[in-house]
């Protein structure tokens, strides 16, 4: 597989460019998009159609947190046969630690004009800055609790399901109370973290304003780069020995045990990395929106995580992302045209998917492809390629 | 002999005709005289009505607390007047006779502040007490315990030797008792009535005794007398409380079964679907919101039909609520679980879908709001075992209903074909094909039962919570951690897992609030299934790891 020419480049380089064409096809696709917005906002005048407008800038923006989202859970479910249903837990953590920079960040401009405390604090009548918020004035603090916080949790969580064996359905139910008894606990005033309002009106990130047009696009970019840094990362996972050993699993977990491989410590690790990314896909996603709230924990979000990754394919990185991208594309333009609709194109996705598309539109659509062309030509049968086995 | 019987006989029903007709002329004027402005006056007046026993009395107090009763301007007269549009409809409030309409302009309301309102209150009270149904007797003399007033004593003494009622002598004695504490003068009276107020109990008589211990600290004087009485009354306190606290406890644990009940039933067709099928239905909460829809709509047909039928709809509602939801279930299974055999995780995913297709659907049909389910006659109020201690019926009947249907589900797994047929392929589903159970059919009717269960689970339901499109997700999670903790293929798993999981959850609640308690019992059932990873009741052998 390896290109001898491309080891000069470094590790690295060597990273895009052993990836198989359908991965190259998708970063050269996400750099194509990334640069026609970033191009189509500032240099192409409002007037022409070809423009970007900044909403779409954002909205973009937060299609790539889901994607990266959407990257973390199927990199555990379509790789490890891990289905997390906690995974929003992950995303808001991640989220919860950048607002709580954000907030920092309010300083003295907040409606009490409190130079310590957020304005939740001061409305609650709380006289210091409770010391799990200390440290978060600092950026690097803050991106490193983004990080830290989902991955400890996943980490502790992990280490106690896999070691007892806890898989299947019963894994996906406990990492749905784990992710409703974090929502429960965040609802509360008494955590510190705002409550049901949670955190918001923040002003600036790093000194510059978040409302600014340069800051929005400054976001978007961080966001595709996240994603493309993910998607590489996964791609290297899923392709190192270490993948081979995730898959292995997945197909066959007792025989991989009995083989020899410690099953639980490939399983703690992905779970962990996974849940990394959800969190720094959280982190991207805050500031876009300009809020987060405990409602962002409640287990149907994480769910919906899962349904993106089975539309696009799970077990093709790049289908997750496409997954992420539609199905939100989807839910922005019904829930403006047809609220009504949604819920039921919702479900119906849900049922029709793991019904009709097990594989989703990545591993279905070739498949179609090659029995219309066996039908078209009959005479090559030996042309027939099923399963690409595409990342 | 005649002329001297019919004499006195005349002679008394004009003595009788004479007195009513002073005693009303008194309240009359008394309630004339309510024209005054000062409230004390007002007061002293009330009392005097009062006072005089009259029956009508208690109609012009009863009309002066409700702000109904009025003084004309020109003549003074008392009046009773409702608003009619824009004038008063007058009537009198001796005889009931129309007098009819005025401006606001001529009338005059007779005000009164909330110190009046009390003495108005206790007055009303004062003249129940003597009201021929037993039932007022014992209100009216609770009411009184609340306003305790010196003026009773003596009163109250008479009426508690002149009763009969037994229930109603005990509240007499016991308002008699407070009484005596607070204004008798011999200590041995006192102290047997502390006894007796201990005997009684409950949270007004903690009350009475807890501001009774504090006046007899706050009194500097104290002599071997009063000390003695304190004593006592500290004691009586201390076991009065006691006894409340048992009650608190008794009352937690009550509310706990009580979820666990709710929790018992939302459960255990989700454990049925698990046992059998090894699939998690997502969509098992929204069967129990049909079931409760189903109650909605019958009831809603009872009452715009047979209004006559209304109080036995809920009884009607629950086979409907069984079918109803036992077809969506089978439906569901057809369409396409069974599509899905092999593949748990993409099922949950399936069901899921489900679920939110359901929720929609009802909320395009209903609307988004909550429908309110009445109680019949026979589920509302209370059963009160002593002061202090009560138990509403509604949830009495809901743990009587799980129980039911507990029972039930075990006759049918262990009594019946289709039981039997189930528990085979529950333990092994290659061995029970091997000999000629047809799974597929055990599996559609597997899931219509679950189903159909939650679908009662539903009609109990709706007896306790809105009946909303979301009423399915409020449970689901609560629902799976009970079968996860509880083990699946055993019904006593769920019925042990519900229950620990319900009244663990009511005893916290008191030390640590609703959400925190909640919060405890999801970390400890995660906990939990780190050491048995397939719960407390795990079926053992072959069939485990498949």
């Amino acid at each position: 597989m390896k290109n001898k020419n491309n080891k000069a480049l470094g590790p690295f380089f060597s990273l895009i460019t052993d990836l198989p064409g359908g991965g190259k096809a998708f970063m050269g696709i996400l750099l194509a998009v990334a640069l026609y917005t970033v191009i189509g906002n500032t240099l192409i005048p409002e007037s022409s159609f070809a423009h970007v407008p900044t909403y779409m800038v954002t909205l973009m923006g937060k299609y790539l947190c889901y994607a990266l989202l959407a990257l973390s859970v199927d990199l555990i479910w379509g790789y490890c046969g891990i289905l997390s249903l906690g995974h929003g837990a992950f995303f808001s953590l991640g989220g919860y630690a950048m607002g709580m920079y954000l907030m920092r960040q309010i300083g003295d401009r907040g409606v009490y004009g409190n130079p310590e405390l957020p304005d939740f604090m001061v409305f609650l009548n709380w006289q210091e800055l409770p010391w799990y918020w200390s440290g978060f004035d600092n950026f690097f603090v803050a991106a490193l609790m983004v990080m830290l916080v989902p991955g400890l949790l996943a980490f502790v969580f992990g280490w106690f399901a896999f070691r007892s064996r806890v898989t299947g359905v019963y894994f996906s139910i406990i990492t749905q109370a784990m992710t409703y008894a974090l929502l429960l606990a965040f609802f509360r005033n008494d955590m510190g973290f705002g409550g049901n309002n949670g955190l918001t009106d923040f002003k600036d990130l790093l000194g510059f304003d978040l409302r600014s047009d340069g800051m929005r696009l400054g976001l978007f970019v961080g966001s595709a780069v996240a994603v493309a840094l993910g998607y590489l990362i996964c791609a290297f996972i899923t392709r190192s020995k270490f993948g081979r050993v995730l898959i292995a699993i997945r197909d066959a977990e007792s025989r991989t045990r009995f083989t020899g491989y410690r099953v639980e410590f490939y399983k703690l690790s992905v779970f962990v990395i996974s849940a990394v990314l959800a969190g720094i896909a959280g982190a991207f996603y805050v500031p876009q929106v300009g809020i987060i709230n405990p409602s962002e924990f409640s287990p149907a979000n994480s769910i919906e995580v899962v349904i993106w990754v089975a539309v696009g394919g799970r077990g093709t990185l790049w289908g997750a992302v496409l997954g992420a991208v539609l199905v939100n594309w989807g839910k922005s333009y019904f829930t403006g045209a047809f609220p009504e609709a949604w819920l039921y194109l919702l479900g119906g996705l849900f049922v029709c998917t793991t019904l009709f598309l097990p594989k989703g539109i990545v591993g279905t659509v070739p498949e179609w492809w090659a029995k219309i062309k066996l039908r078209l030509g009959r005479f090559k049968p030996d042309l027939i390629q099923t399963g690409k086995g595409d990342m | 002999m005649r002329f001297w019987n019919k004499s006195l006989l005349l002679a008394g029903l004009l003595l009788f005709g004479l007195s009513q007709l002073v005693a009303a002329e008194t309240v009359m004027d008394l309630t004339k005289s309510l024209s005054v402005k000062s409230y004390s006056k007002k007061s002293v007046i009330i009392q005097k009505i009062a006072q005089t026993g009259d029956p009508q009395a208690t109609v012009i107090l009863q009309s002066l607390l409700d702000g109904s009763l009025f003084l004309t301007k020109d003549a003074g007269l008392p009046v009773l007047a409702a608003k009619l549009g824009k004038e008063y409809a007058l009537s009198d409030p001796f005889t009931g006779v129309d007098l009819g309409q005025v401006r606001k302009r001529a009338l005059k309301k007779i005000r009164i502040n909330n110190k009046v309102r009390g003495i108005l209150k206790a007055s009303i009270a004062r003249l129940n007490l003597s009201h021929p149904n037993p039932r007022h007797r014992i209100k009216a003399a609770k009411l009184l315990f609340k306003n305790l007033d010196k003026a009773l004593l003596a009163p109250l003494q008479q009426l508690v030797e002149a009763e009969n009622e037994g229930a109603v002598k005990e509240a007499f004695e016991t308002t008699n008792a407070a009484l005596i504490l607070l204004h008798g003068d011999t200590i041995d009276a006192r102290l047997k009535a502390v006894e007796r107020l201990k005997a009684a109990g409950g949270p007004d008589v903690r009350a009475l005794l807890s501001s009774m211990d504090r006046k007899l600290q706050a009194k500097a004087s104290s002599d071997e007398q009063s000390e003695k009485l304190q004593l006592v009354v500290q004691s009586a306190l201390k076991s009065v409380e006691r006894q409340l606290e048992n009650y608190g406890l008794i009352e937690s644990l009550f509310q706990g079964i009580s979820l666990s009940s709710v929790l018992l039933l939302a459960a255990i067709g989700l454990a049925i679907t698990f046992g059998v099928m090894g699939v998690i239905n997502m969509a098992h909460g929204e069967m129990v919101m049909i079931g409760a829809y189903t109650t909605y709509v019958i009831q809603e047909i009872c009452r715009t039909s047979f209004p006559g039928f209304f109080d036995y709809s809920l009884i009607l509602a629950i086979p409907m609520a069984f079918i109803v939801s036992g077809i969506c279930g089978v439906i569901i299974e057809r369409s396409v679980i069974r599509f899905l055999y092999g593949r748990p995780l993409e099922t949950l995913l399936a069901t899921w879908g489900i679920s939110l297709l359901l929720q929609q659907l009802v909320r395009t049909i209903f609307g988004a709001t909550n429908k309110e389910v009445g109680s019949p006659e026979w589920l509302s109020g209370a059963w009160e075992v002593t002061a202090g201690l009560s138990f509403t019926y509604n949830r009495i009947a809901i743990i009587f209903f799980a129980l039911f249907v507990l029972a039930g589900l075990m006759l049918v797994l262990k009594k019946t074909l289709f039981g039997l047929q189930m528990r085979a392929v529950t333990q092994n589903r290659q061995m029970a094909r091997s000999m000629g159970i047809k799974s597929a059919r055990i599996d559609a009717m597997t899931f219509g039962l679950g189903s159909g269960v939650a679908g009662m689970a539903g009609v109990a339901l709706s007896q306790v919570d809105n009946v909303s499109p979301n009423l399915g997700q409020a449970y689901i999670i609560d629902s799976f951690m009970v079968v996860v903790f509880g083990g699946v293929g055993n019904l006593w798993g769920t019925l042990v897992g519900a229950s620990s999981l319900g009244i663990v959850n009511k005893f916290l609640e008191p030390y640590s609030g609703a959400v925190l308690a909640k919060i405890f019992v999801l970390v400890a059932i995660i906990l939990f299934i780190q050491k048995r990873p397939r719960g407390l009741f795990a079926l053992k052998g072959r069939s485990v790891e498949g």
